[in-house]
């Protein structure tokens, strides 16, 4: 079909969350805000939720990855408390390139 | 609903709100019917059992499992049993890595191959610190995993759904497949413990 959208990100690429606090729903978990990651698997598109909670028609289909964050970036605690990784599932239009060096995660933490 | 708590007040509101659909024409109660059979009474952690002894049995399995969960959940008789836009995937704990399964935002879960969620996996407790510190509530469940091997947490924010295949314990290379289904635990499937 030639309107499924073609991922544009690919594997291992570094990308950045968008900070943004929607006044509507959306899927993007705040602690991931503004947090960079790097993509680990690419997903079927299918409905971004935010259009159908806002009853947009039509409802966009796009890309969903599977994006790394290291944990360290995202919480406070000991290093032993955060030597972990989380991954979380997030639509193409949620995130943004980020530099090539994959600008380790030192920005503002949310809250 | 299941049969065995009808006089809970929620089953009451349940039912009221299923007869509100009906006479609105939203949903026959045949519809609904369909929906229960296939997502709630044939959804049992036994499912999931089933496609981890396979896959501990059969290398070939194994890999389909890992690389395309669709394709094996059809190989094993147990396709076309997720929601529209649902798809499966199948995430390996290694000697170098723990996998451990989570829904922040609310409580997704491969509800078909694991059986109905167990209500810590629906906690906010859960759901907020597993993110946080995973090793430190490993730990609350029994389970403390080794300093060398790395843990990651999968966040099921869209519609992937995830299960764990554990590693097959040692000592079980005499166990046929059979036997080995029964090694495996809803929690093994979730992370929560190491099988």
């Amino acid at each position: 079909m030639s309107g499924v959208p073609s991922p544009a990100f690919r594997i291992g690429q570094p990308v950045r969350v968008r900070a943004a606090d929607p006044p509507y729903h959306t899927r993007v978990p705040r602690y991931v805000r503004g947090h960079t990651g790097q993509v680990r698997a690419v997903q079927p598109v299918c409905e971004l939720p935010d259009d159908v909670a806002r009853r947009r028609s039509p409802v966009r289909r796009l890309p969903v990855y599977s994006v790394a964050f290291a944990a360290s970036g995202l919480w406070d605690g000991t290093p032993s408390d955060t030597d972990h990784e989380v991954v979380c599932d997030l639509w193409e239009c949620y995130l943004d390139a980020a530099g090539p060096g994959g600008a380790t995660d030192q920005e503002e933490r949310p809250r | 609903m299941s049969g065995e708590h009808t006089d809970l007040p929620v089953a009451a509101r349940v039912r009221r709100l299923e007869a509100r659909l009906v006479a609105a024409g939203l949903v026959t109660d045949e519809q609904l019917d369909a929906v229960l059979e296939q997502r709630l009474y044939r959804a049992t952690p036994f499912n999931g059992a089933r496609l981890v002894a396979r896959a501990w049995t059969d290398p070939g399995f194994r890999a389909l499992l890992l690389d395309d969960a669709g394709e094996a959940l059809e190989q094993a008789g147990l396709g076309g049993l997720l929601a529209p836009d649902e798809h499966l995937r199948v995430v390996e704990n290694t000697a170098g890595t723990h996998n451990v399964v989570v829904c922040t935002l609310c409580s997704c879960y491969p509800l078909l191959l694991l059986g109905p969620s167990p209500s810590w996996y629906r906690s906010d407790a859960y759901r907020a610190r597993v993110v946080r510190e995973p090793r430190a509530v490993l730990a609350e469940f029994g389970y403390r995993v080794p300093d060398e091997v790395a843990v990651r947490v999968w966040d099921a924010t869209a519609e992937a759904r995830y299960m764990v295949l554990p590693r097959r314990p040692a000592g079980t290379g005499h166990l046929d497949e059979e036997a080995l289904r029964g090694l495996v635990t809803r929690s093994g499937l979730i992370g929560t413990a190491p099988v």
